[in-house]
């Protein structure tokens, strides 16, 4: 079954004009936003295919803007985003670029903040529904859609199964699970995605059991 | 999933005897893990936000953001009152609150997909003129909309609900059907005269296509959402009177999807054919997109 809740029927509560091309626009970006965990300084955003050919009409430049300033989907202030980006001193910048073979609806997202920078490869695939095609360079494909952890981390053994004991001891059960690396010993990461909301005690608990673990981030949308 | 077809939701609300939108809440109940009263809650938020979206381009004009389209909710709205209009000025309002919600979608203000922004005029437009007739609480609307997600999950799961996939029937057809449908649910119904309005509203909107100029959702959408309010109206007194859709739902269900699949590219969604290809059209696309 594609569809399993009444939810995904009537819902959700959006900003138009359209699912795919402003709401999905606006996950993206706040998928972008998630993952830096700090303000947001400069970005750019590389568009293709429908996205390119049509994004002003459709409020995609906006809801993209949203999305890394934080907005949900639903928020009002979505078509003052530019506003909002010159308020808080976010530099951007929108360009057409052939990110290669994706859907039609691809966006690459460059974020940067003062300290850190995030690299996020994005489609939005209808209804509001979105796909990250590549995460920093690496192909990991996740959706957004349940709570998911991210552990940037040194390949080495027994990681994954630090990871998976940690969160099963905190009874979170894991719905997906994948995992990239540059190459064997190289840096790696992997992503989780658990059937509960996350609390946000989890993240500092996680950090103490599994030492090895670079940085843990959290995307989650309610 | 309990039900995969019109069919079985109708013989699964029957043998329980119990309504639809009951079996709906049950089903998310158990797939979700929520309890009744926060699937419920969530429900109404989503019915504050299309009442919302009715009043704002209703009682005053609400421009599209490309400037386009906009103020025939107000127009309709306005013309309403003054009597002289051919059909029932009540019913002329439903068509004005359809408007509305898909002019505020088109001006980037807050609807509720239902099931996709492109068709979210025509639920809403029904449920709050429902609630404007004072025959019914805010909580029996709210209770019919999980009428209008097994409907619609049906549809969606069996044909489709995107308009780049099966044309606009797939999107303003399926709006219709859910809403004809959870009408004849709202007024007390039984559930096979639920699917009959499903039925008989579809088949109406069979053939419909894609063809949004620009590939924006605001020519023709926001008409057809106006249109399309009262047919749901009318698909639901038909099967409330008694008509039968001969052709069982399930079956017109099936076949708007071959007729979607039949579809030439050009008329789904692309912006290319249709309404978009004439030469009107092609102007006002050069005029949104290379005005700089």
């Amino acid at each position: 079954m594609k569809y399993q809740s009444a939810f995904e029927i009537i819902g959700p509560i959006m900003v138009g004009p359209s699912s795919s091309h402003t709401a999905g626009a606006v996950r993206i970006g706040n998928i972008a936003h998630q993952l830096l965990n700090e303000d947001p300084v400069q970005v750019t955003f590389s568009l293709m295919g429908s996205f390119a050919e049509t994004y002003e009409g459709h409020g995609t430049d906006l809801a993209l803007l949203a999305g890394v300033l934080g907005l949900s989907t639903s928020d009002e202030r979505i078509p003052i985003a530019k506003q909002l980006a010159e308020e808080s001193q976010l530099e951007y910048n929108f360009t057409k670029k052939n990110l290669g073979d994706f859907h039609p609806n691809t966006v690459l997202v460059e974020l940067k903040g003062n300290t850190k920078e995030v690299k996020l490869l994005g489609s939005s695939i209808g209804g509001g529904k979105v796909e990250i095609q590549e995460l920093d360079d690496f192909p990991l494909k996740f959706s957004g859609e349940k709570p998911t952890l991210f552990f940037n981390h040194t390949d080495q053994k027994g990681v994954i199964a630090a990871i998976s004991s940690t969160l099963h001891q905190h009874g979170y059960n894991i719905a997906r699970l994948a995992l990239e690396r540059y190459k064997k010993n190289g840096p790696a990461i992997a992503i989780c995605e658990v059937d509960d909301i996350v609390e946000s005690d989890l993240l500092p608990l996680l950090k103490r059991a599994i030492p090895i673990i670079d940085e843990i981030r959290l995307v989650q949308t309610n | 999933m309990s039900f995969t077809n019109l069919k079985e939701l109708i013989e699964l609300a029957e043998k329980e005897e119990t309504t639809i939108a009951e079996v709906m809440i049950k089903v998310e109940i158990e797939q979700g893990g929520h309890s009744r009263s926060s699937i419920l809650d969530k429900m109404t938020e989503q019915l504050e936000v299309m009442i919302d979206s009715v009043r704002k381009g209703t009682e005053s004009p609400v421009m599209s953001r490309t400037g386009l389209t906009g103020g025939d909710g107000n127009r309709v709205y306005e013309y309403a009152q003054s009597g002289n209009s051919f059909v029932n000025p009540q019913t002329l309002l439903v068509l004005s609150y359809a408007l509305s919600v898909s002019e505020v979608n088109a001006a980037m203000g807050r609807i509720v997909a239902t099931p996709t922004a492109g068709s979210a005029g025509i639920l809403p437009a029904v449920l709050v003129h429902a609630l404007d007739s004072g025959k019914y609480t805010k909580e029996q609307v709210a209770i019919a909309m999980f009428t209008a997600s097994a409907l619609g999950l049906v549809i969606a799961n069996k044909a489709s609900i995107s308009g780049a996939a099966g044309g606009c029937q797939a999107e303003i057809g399926s709006a219709t059907a859910m809403a004809a449908g959870t009408l004849v649910e709202l007024a007390g119904g039984t559930p096979v005269q639920v699917g009959n309005a499903v039925g008989i509203a579809l088949k109406n909107s069979l053939g419909l296509v894609c063809d949004p100029v620009a590939g924006l959702v605001e020519i023709p959408c926001i008409v057809r959402n106006g249109l399309h309010a009262i047919t749901a109206q009318a698909a639901a007194d038909m099967a409330l009177a008694g008509v039968r859709s001969v052709i069982p739902p399930d079956e017109v269900i099936v076949v708007m999807h071959e007729v979607g699949q039949n579809m030439p590219e050009s008329l789904r969604e692309t912006g290319i054919g249709g309404l978009a290809g004439t030469p009107t059209g092609k102007r006002l696309k050069e005029q949104v997109f290379n005005k700089k």
